[in-house]
């Protein structure tokens, strides 16, 4: 029996108001973004006055989408952070896990003072070490693809890897394995060695397959984290070529600020894809934040 | 157990890509950054960095104070000198700059700093925390009690509760800072309309008193449906036996929830509390998007600073005595969590 049915009607009815009013409350910002990227400036200012502000009503117009494209680059930048969360991503699962591997099921000298490591590690910011980063791979030998093929520089500013790869390895996602790692039943890996197998069969046939959930989790919060990164590439790409999607999006807020419409357009753009993500993976979305809470 | 199968360098070869990633971008850096609080390295420059001592502490940190007696108080208000022609030409005063006034009795103290736009950020940071922290628990875990409640619908809610969450910082500034419009925006628009004109538009990000909490209100209104997931899995791991006999003795339902719910949630609204506070303390992104630290320096933040000295203005070592200042503010949240944990005996988590 659910609390809600020890519940008298009328109260019943009143918190379901409540929420549905809080809804609204969540809700409103993206109605406004939706409605607004299809509407002219003038319409806009012309609905604030009404709940029209909050709909897609009235001459609806996709000029606001071309302007987007045309004028904010959205396209560029859009390829940018896709490659730049997919990489990101991809190598992070398969280099955590490992590790997280290593420290769950291996033996070996030294397995707890890194473990230690990890957990300090676990707690410190990336806002506070990304100023004396930035210095370290302004300084790291690099490689460029120009004209003339692939030429050394002195420098990772400005590039796409700068933009993954510092952000690989990660503890809090070795940390999400470890957890789960450790809790399989150690039969199977037992029998696997005892029939001579390497640990990197162990790791790929029996790890691997029975701990599904957890790789699902680190793909959501990398995923996020990296496809809103907005700190790290406004200090370290500098240029167009390299900008990813929020850096290119405060740029086009800053240059268009009355222009509501195309920057509307350019926020749906963005927003979009992942809250269809998130309406297809909401049960994953919902473990990880959970997932996330055993943190402590 | 206890034999190893394995060769004793396979568990190095698994981790080996982890730590290193680690030791290069996690823990090199935060080094190099205690190192470079020591020297006056710039982010661009052929010479290396030289060692200065605590030099760029005692810019970031020194304050002092200059109290007057006021010159005549004739007819009504004191009146006091100002403050630049004392300080000015002289020696112990060289390098500070009025950061606040305030009036004792009939004499005026004016706190001098030698950086007081960090300090002003500095405060900034701690009433964005002191704000945004227990409004977005106190939201999280009514949006908890109210998804948890057993009504129809509610995975539904849930969802819409959360899904800010999903959405970009910097998309979530740029949306709000057009309701925050003076004249246009929406939020202007429903206030003046509830209050049939009563009430004048207001600059919400652009004026000193309104722009901080214009972004705590927005700040909290995208983080809590994230504390409010987490909280929603410390309720459901309070046993309902509990509440059943609890109702068995008559409890009503603000007794339930203040002995059985509240004691029960005590180690996860800690532990949602430190985390919204260390992000709290981290505060940028809003504040780069939205105000670019004003109006008159009101909303910039400890990590705005270290931005803008170590980047923007490229005094690296600056900004990275910034980074360890802040760095020392988390360490100090962790261990007042800590401490409270101990103290309340909360068990083993």
């Amino acid at each position: 029996m659910t609390p809600a049915q020890r519940w008298s009607i009328p109260l019943r009815l009143a918190l379901h108001a409540l929420m549905v009013v809080l809804a609204a409350v969540f809700l409103f910002p993206f109605l406004f973004m939706l409605a607004s990227s299809l509407k002219t400036n003038d319409a806009i200012f012309a609905d604030l006055e009404s709940g029209r502000a909050l709909l897609p009503v009235g001459d609806l117009t996709g000029a606001n989408y071309v302007g987007a494209f045309a004028r904010g680059h959205i396209g560029h930048y859009l390829a940018n952070s896709v490659l730049i969360t997919v990489v990101t991503v991809a190598l992070g699962l398969v280099v955590n896990s490992l590790a997280a591997f290593a420290l769950a099921r291996l033996e070996w000298r030294g397995k707890q003072v890194v473990i230690t490591l990890l957990v300090i590690l676990l707690v410190v910011p990336f806002e506070a070490i990304s100023v004396p980063l930035m210095l370290l791979v302004a300084k790291l030998p690099g490689i460029a693809f120009g004209a003339d093929g692939v030429v050394l520089t002195g420098s990772w500013l400005d590039t796409i890897y700068v933009q993954i790869i510092p952000f690989v390895a990660n503890t809090f996602s070795i940390f999400l394995f470890y957890q789960v790692f450790r809790d399989i039943p150690r039969d199977f890996d037992e029998a696997a060695y005892v029939d001579g197998a390497t640990p990197w069969q162990v790791y790929r046939h029996i790890i691997v397959p029975s701990s599904g959930p957890v790789f699902a989790t680190v793909t959501i919060l990398q995923a996020l984290a990296m496809w809103n990164q907005y700190l790290w590439p406004l200090i370290t790409v500098p240029g167009e070529a390299a900008r990813p999607l929020m850096v290119g999006m405060e740029q086009f807020f800053s240059a268009r600020k009355t222009a509501w419409g195309e920057v509307m357009a350019y926020a749906a753009l963005i927003t979009v894809p992942v809250l269809i993500a998130f309406v297809f993976f909401q049960r994953w979305f919902v473990r990880s934040v959970v997932g996330s809470g055993v943190k402590g | 157990m206890g034999v190893r199968r394995h060769s004793p360098i396979a568990p190095w070869l698994f981790g080996a890509p982890a730590l290193i990633g680690l030791m290069l971008f996690l823990v090199l850096p935060f080094v190099m950054a205690v190192i470079l609080t020591f020297t006056d390295q710039r982010l661009v420059s052929p010479r290396p960095g030289a060692f200065v001592g605590l030099r760029n502490y005692q810019r970031l940190l020194s304050v002092g104070a200059l109290v007057q007696t006021p010159e005549r108080s004739a007819a009504g208000a004191p009146v006091y000198a100002r403050v630049r022609s004392i300080t000015r030409g002289n020696r112990a005063y060289a390098g500070y700059r009025p950061l606040t006034a305030f009036r004792l009795g009939n004499r005026r103290v004016t706190v001098l700093a030698t950086d007081p736009a960090f300090l002003q950020a500095l405060g900034n940071t701690m009433l964005f925390a002191v704000l945004v922290v227990p409004l977005q628990c106190a939201m999280a875990l009514g949006l908890a009690l109210l998804v948890n409640a057993g009504l129809r619908g509610q995975t539904l809610f849930r969802a819409i509760f959360f899904s800010p969450v999903v959405m970009s910082m910097v998309i979530v500034s740029v949306v709000w800072a057009f309701l925050f419009n003076k004249d246009l925006g929406l939020f202007n628009q429903a206030l003046g309309w509830i209050s049939l004109g009563a009430v004048r538009p207001v600059d919400w990000l652009g004026n000193p008193a309104t722009a901080m909490p214009a972004i705590v209100i927005m700040s909290a209104w995208q983080g809590a449906g994230f504390q409010m997931l987490i909280l929603l899995a410390g309720l459901q791991g309070i046993s309902q036996e509990l509440y059943d006999a609890a109702r068995l003795d008559g409890a009503s339902a603000w007794q339930r929830f203040v002995h059985i719910t509240l004691p029960g949630l005590r180690q996860t609204v800690l532990f949602v509390a430190v985390v919204t506070t260390i992000a709290a303390l981290g505060l940028f992104t809003q504040v780069d998007v939205m105000t670019g630290g004003g109006p008159r320096g009101t909303t910039a933040t400890v990590m705005f600073e270290a931005v803008r000295h170590g980047v923007r203005e490229e005094n690296i070592a600056y900004g990275a005595t910034i980074s360890v200042v802040y760095f020392a503010l988390i360490t100090l949240v962790i261990v007042v969590q800590q401490a409270i944990r101990r103290r309340r005996g909360g068990g083993v988590a």
